[in-house]
Formats: C-alpha cells, sequence, structure tokens
C-alpha cells in the first residue's frame, strides 16, 4: 500500500513525512534531475504503509522538473492514497493545486496543515463546510507539533481499504471541479475560501517582524552585509583550516611518487601532473566548496537567499540584471564553481548567460591569493584595495555592455518570497551533496586530465613554445616573455599562476624580477581571463559548449582591456608618484 | 492606476496587466490573476522591487513589472 504527500513548496508536507518516518527513510533523486523524493515504511493501525514525499509543487502543469516528476510519479506507480497537503494559512493558492488533483479522480485526502498558522493570521477555516464541497475528507493538522497526524492516516487507510466509500466521482458536484484552464482554477479557489474562511484579527509574529529589519531599507542592508560577511569568514577559515595540511599532504605524496617512478621521466612527470588535478580537486576546491555549500544551503533553507535578491534588485539592475543574479555574483568571491552552479535558479536563458558571464569575472578565493601574494605584499594593501575597485567597476561595465547586446525580453524580476523556516539539516546537507558530486564528476576529471596534458606539454620541452603562443598577450600587456607559462597554468588553478611565476622568472623574490608596473598588471589580467578549468566545466553542463567558449573568449578580451588600463593607470601613478 | 504607483501597506485590487502572455503567464504562475486583492508589503529603496501579499502568498515584483501590472486601491 502507498500513500503519496502531495503539496505545494512550503506547505509543510516534509515535516508530516519527517514525524511519521523512521530512521530508514530513503531519499532518492529522479533519474537526470536534482529534484528528490524520500519513501518510508510507516506502520497505521498493524498495516505497512509505504509514504512517499514528492517535491513541492504549485501545480501539474509541468513546467518545471518538480511538477513533471510529480506527474509521472502519480502516472507511473501505484499510489493508493493522495494524502494532498495544503497550507490552511494559505488556503486559496493550496487549493488551485487541490482542485487540479481532484480531477484526476483518485481516492485522495485533504490535510490542512498549519492551522495554528491560520489562526495566528485570524482566518477561520469551516472544515466540514469544505468536506462537503469538496467530496473528499478534510482533516486539520500542525504537522509541526505532530497534532492530527494519527487521524490523518487513519482516514487514508479507511479510504485506501474501502476505495469506494468516497471517490471523487460519486460526490455529486465532483465534475465541476475538472477545471481545466488555470484562471478559473484559481477563481474558483477564491471563491472557494470566500464562502468557508472568515478572516479576524490578524497577531503579528516573529517572522513578520524579522522583515521588518531584514528587509528594511537600512538594516536590511546592513544586516545583508553583516550576514555576508560572516559567511565568507565561515567559509575562508574552515577552507583555510583545512588547505594548509591537505596540501602539505599532497604535496609529499606527488613528490615521493614522482622519484618512485625516476625523477625527469615522462612517467614521472605525467604522475606528477595528474596528483597536481588530483590534489587541486581535494585540497584546494573541495575545503572551500564544501562549507560553502552548506552555508548556502543553511540560508536557502532559511529562506534569506531570495530576500537578498529583493534587497539588491535595483543595484543588480544597473548592470543589466535582476535581483535573483546576486547569488551567482555573490558566491563567485568564494569559489566561480558554485557560483556557476547557482545560476541554474534563473529561468530565462539570457539572464542565466549574463549572471554567469559576469560570475566569472568575480574574483574567486584562489585569485585573491595571487592578489594578496603579488600585489598586497610587494606594493602595499592599497593597491590590492584598488585592484577589488577596479574589478567591481569592470564588472559593471561588462555587465552593462553585455546588457546592450543581448536586448532583455522580460520585463523584471517576479519571486516568491517565501516564510522563514527552521533549517532542516538533512536537506542542507543533501543539497550540498547533489552539488558536490556534479563537481567531483564534471568538474574535477577535467582538472586532473588538463594537470597531465600540461604536464607532457612541459616534459616535452613545450615551454618555449607556450610562451610564444602567448607572447601576444604579454607582448601586449609589457610583460616578460616567461610569465607566458604561469598564465597558462592559471587555467588549471588560478594560484598556480604565482607559483608558477616563480618557478618561470627564476626567483620568488618578484621585486626583483618585475617592475611594480608589470606585478600590478599581471595581477589584473590574472583576476579577469579564462576562469580556471573547474569553472570551465561547471560553464559547459549549465550552459552548454558554446555558451562557455563565448564567456571564455569574452574573460581574455575583458582581461586584456582591463589590464591595459591598470597597465597605464600603474604607469601614470608611478610616475607621478 | 499602476502598482509602481502605490504606496506601501496600501490595499488594492487586480484589475489588469499590460504586456504580452509572457509576462501574464509568469505572474499567474505566482498566483496573481486579475481580480485578486493584493497588499503592498514593502517597498525596496532605489526604484528596487515592490513585495506584495496576493491569496497567503507573498512575491517581489520588479519595478519593471509592477508598472506593468494596473490597479485600483480598495478602501
Amino acid at each position: 500500500m502507498r500513500f503519496a504527500l502531495i503539496g505545494q513548496p512550503n506547505c509543510g508536507k516534509s515535516t508530516l513525512f519527517n514525524q511519521v518516518a523512521g530512521y530508514r527513510a530513503e531519499t532518492g533523486n529522479f533519474p537526470g534531475t536534482t529534484v528528490t523524493y524520500t519513501e518510508s515504511r510507516v506502520r497505521v493501525a498493524g498495516e505497512v504503509v509505504e509514504v512517499v514525499d514528492l517535491p513541492g509543487t504549485y501545480s501539474l502543469a509541468g513546467t518545471n522538473p518538480a511538477e513533471r516528476e510529480t506527474m509521472r510519479y502519480l502516472a507511473s506507480r501505484q499510489v493508493d492514497v493522495i494524502i494532498n497537503v495544503v497550507d490552511a494559512s494559505r488556503l486559496s493558492a493550496g487549493l488551485e493545486l487541490t482542485l487540479e488533483l481532484l480531477a484526476l479522480g483518485r481516492p485522495m485526502v485533504i490535510a490542512l496543515n498549519m492551522m495554528d498558522e491560520a489562526a495566528r493570521l485570524g482566518l477561520e477555516i469551516n472544515g466540514p463546510g469544505l468536506e462537503q464541497e469538496l467530496g473528499v475528507p478534510v482533516l486539520p493538522l500542525i504537522a509541526s507539533k505532530g497534532r492530527g497526524v494519527k487521524p490523518l492516516f487513519l482516514r487514508a487507510l479507511r479510504l485506501a481499504k474501502s476505495p469506494d466509500e468516497v471517490k471523487v466521482e460519486k460526490s455529486i458536484r465532483g465534475g465541476s471541479f475538472a477545471l481545466t484552464d488555470p484562471a478559473e482554477r484559481h477563481a474558483r479557489a477564491r471563491e472557494l475560501v470566500q464562502r468557508f474562511v472568515r478572516s479576524g484579527e490578524r497577531r503579528l509574529s516573529w517572522r513578520d517582524r524579522l522583515d521588518d529589519v531584514l528587509l528594511h531599507p537600512l538594516w536590511g542592508y546592513l544586516s545583508l552585509f553583516l550576514i555576508l560577511f560572516l559567511f565568507f569568514e565561515m567559509v575562508y577559515g574552515v577552507g583555510a583550516a583545512l588547505e594548509g595540511p591537505l596540501l602539505a599532504f599532497f604535496d609529499g605524496l606527488t613528490a615521493g611518487l614522482g622519484q618512485r617512478f625516476g625523477a625527469g621521466t615522462l612517467l614521472s612527470e605525467l604522475v606528477i601532473g595528474t596528483m597536481q588535478g588530483v590534489s587541486a580537486g581535494i585540497a584546494i576546491v573541495l575545503p572551500y566548496l564544501v562549507p560553502f555549500l552548506l552555508g548556502l544551503g543553511l540560508l536557502e533553507d532559511i529562506g534569506y537567499l531570495p530576500r537578498v535578491a529583493f534587497l539588491m534588485d535595483a543595484l543588480m539592475h544597473r548592470i543589466g540584471l535582476h535581483g535573483k543574479a546576486v547569488v551567482p555574483f555573490i558566491l563567485g568571491y568564494g569559489c566561480n564553481v558554485p557560483a556557476v552552479m547557482s545560476t541554474r535558479t534563473l529561468e530565462d536563458p539570457r539572464e542565466r548567460y549574463l549572471a554567469a558571464a559576469v560570475a566569472t569575472l568575480v574574483p574567486c578565493a584562489a585569485r585573491l591569493s595571487v592578489v594578496f601574494g603579488l600585489v598586497a605584499f610587494y606594493l602595499g594593501p592599497v593597491a590590492a584595495l584598488s585592484l577589488y575597485l577596479f574589478n567591481l567597476f569592470v564588472i559593471a561595465l561588462t555587465g552593462r555592455l553585455l546588457s546592450r547586446v543581448m536586448p532583455e525580453d522580460l520585463p523584471g524580476l517576479i519571486l516568491e518570497i517565501p516564510p522563514y523556516r527552521l533549517p532542516t539539516l538533512r536537506i542542507i546537507v543533501q543539497k550540498a551533496w547533489f552539488r558536490v558530486r556534479e563537481f567531483v564528476t564534471e568538474a574535477w576529471p577535467l582538472l586532473i586530465a588538463g594537470s597531465a596534458v600540461l604536464a607532457a606539454l612541459i616534459y616535452f620541452r613545450a615551454a618555449a613554445l607556450l610562451n610564444v603562443l602567448v607572447r601576444p598577450i604579454t607582448w601586449t600587456l609589457g610583460l616578460p616573455s616567461a610569465t607566458g607559462v604561469p598564465l597558462i597554468f592559471g587555467i588549471l588553478r588560478k594560484e598556480l599562476s604565482l607559483i608558477m611565476l616563480g618557478q618561470a622568472l627564476g626567483s620568488t623574490n618578484f621585486d626583483a624580477v618585475l617592475t611594480p608596473v608589470q606585478m600590478y598588471t599581471f595581477a589584473a589580467f590574472v583576476m579577469f581571463y579564462i576562469p580556471c578549468l573547474a569553472t570551465l566545466g561547471a560553464l559547459k553542463r549549465e550552459l552548454g559548449t558554446r555558451s562557455l567558449l563565448s564567456i571564455a573568449g569574452l574573460t581574455v578580451v575583458v582581461a586584456l582591456l582591463a589590464a591595459s588600463v591598470a597597465r597605464v593607470a600603474a604607469t601614470l601613478f608611478v610616475g607621478g608618484g | 492606476m499602476r502598482l509602481s504607483e502605490v504606496t506601501q501597506g496600501t490595499w488594492v485590487r487586480v484589475v489588469g496587466f499590460e504586456g504580452g502572455q509572457g509576462l501574464r503567464a509568469r505572474l499567474t504562475q505566482h498566483g496573481i490573476y486579475p481580480g485578486d486583492r493584493l497588499r503592498v508589503l514593502r517597498v525596496a529603496p532605489l526604484g528596487g522591487p515592490f513585495l506584495v501579499e496576493a491569496n497567503g502568498r507573498e512575491v517581489a515584483l520588479g519595478q519593471g513589472v509592477a508598472a506593468k501590472v494596473l490597479v485600483e486601491v480598495e478602501p
């Protein structure tokens, strides 16, 4: 026997599920998507029932993956009873899905969840009246407190055993619910609410007060700044603490392996190259990526991210994007990989492309290390800060120009701001895991292969050749020819630009081999040009090969122009000072 | 009048939408149909979006969108 929980996002479906599910709840994802469902065996009055928690969906129209999968599940699997969970505090919206489900003519129970919240809002719902009108059982529920759970499942069980007892087809008015037009369903739901809900005085809760601060014209932005600051502190803190030891471990391992295969042989160079790719994934990307995704999942699960979009919409419009695109932008400062991944939350392909292009121009943690190691260390913190401000300026300019080239066809932001929720660890971990798995299976192999290929190139003394290839760029920027190889290695891992620079120039005392103007120009170029291989992999997956190539090309052009400007500015500054 | 001209805290009724089918479809997907009562909960500064409550759902509408939603003020 199987019961399926179906309801709109944030209706408390999963809360209900967690109330009844044992520890052995199994999570699966629909093939080819990250849309998940969870299944568990539950004992109801001596019977073992499979309960499945389907993804939250507003309708069965099939316009997004969650809707399509819910439909597919209902069509293909044996579902004895549909338990339609409806948020009683948002009854009108919830009933639209209910009307759609009723049209399926399957045995169904409606659970009016969050009755306490509805009472707080001053709503008085006539459950029996609704039950009579709709022809299916309507039961009150407060899933968060476990109230009404047992009667609900007992009712569903009774229905499953005698499906003839209550059947939609048999209900007198059942036929009139087969509304195919969403506007009709909407009107019908509104009418039902008018008839069966009386609204009284609304009591303010901490949720309303929270938004009074977090969406406030002044405090909202201060809170945003503080929250993001703490978020990055956490990510950098965890990342840096793990990166050092892990990198040391892998460097030792790589050196040992290299020696074992005989120093200087092709095989040993290949092994070292491969190991560098492996260690880049484990020691440099994952230590930042994992805390990043967990933190992001937390902000997402609480419901804060849409509020960031609300606050930042006006600002993002100036660079041709909407508020939603602020998420990839912010994420970019940690690592471009999750930034590019997060563009999938944007509906419009143009917006996705623009947001991804902008996100790859944001200096990630690795590029930060180049700016710090070169510019801040030798030229001072003010010079480093000036580069960051310059970066923001270039991003804004690029965004503006791109949005001119690609005129928008959608008039702007339409975004649901969900109520705040207490976070669920299981959901946060699950989401982070799916994203980490994508990195591990998609981007990382690319990183390892690229590493090995470069090692082979170096072995065949192709360094000089590589320098010649990159010479047009290094010459334009007035950089020594030997900086070519570090720049190419930077495509693998951004901080390699700095590490390899020492090797290429034969000194890690950059003061002796580069002029201040050259250092500044080099760092400016590294800030913008081609994102690292892991990011390229993410770009390919999210946007396809064509967009990947055009974005990579774009970053080279932007980097060349920006570094040229930086060079002129630095020259003037040095000359003048 | 247009939703973009409404001040914070006002109740309005949606009269209709300007613009194409795409905008209409996106608004209705978020539960906003002509005839609905909306309340403007907040307006973000510097030409930012409008936060409206419609049928118990809170939806943020950018300035451009709000300017295309025709409303009349409810008493």
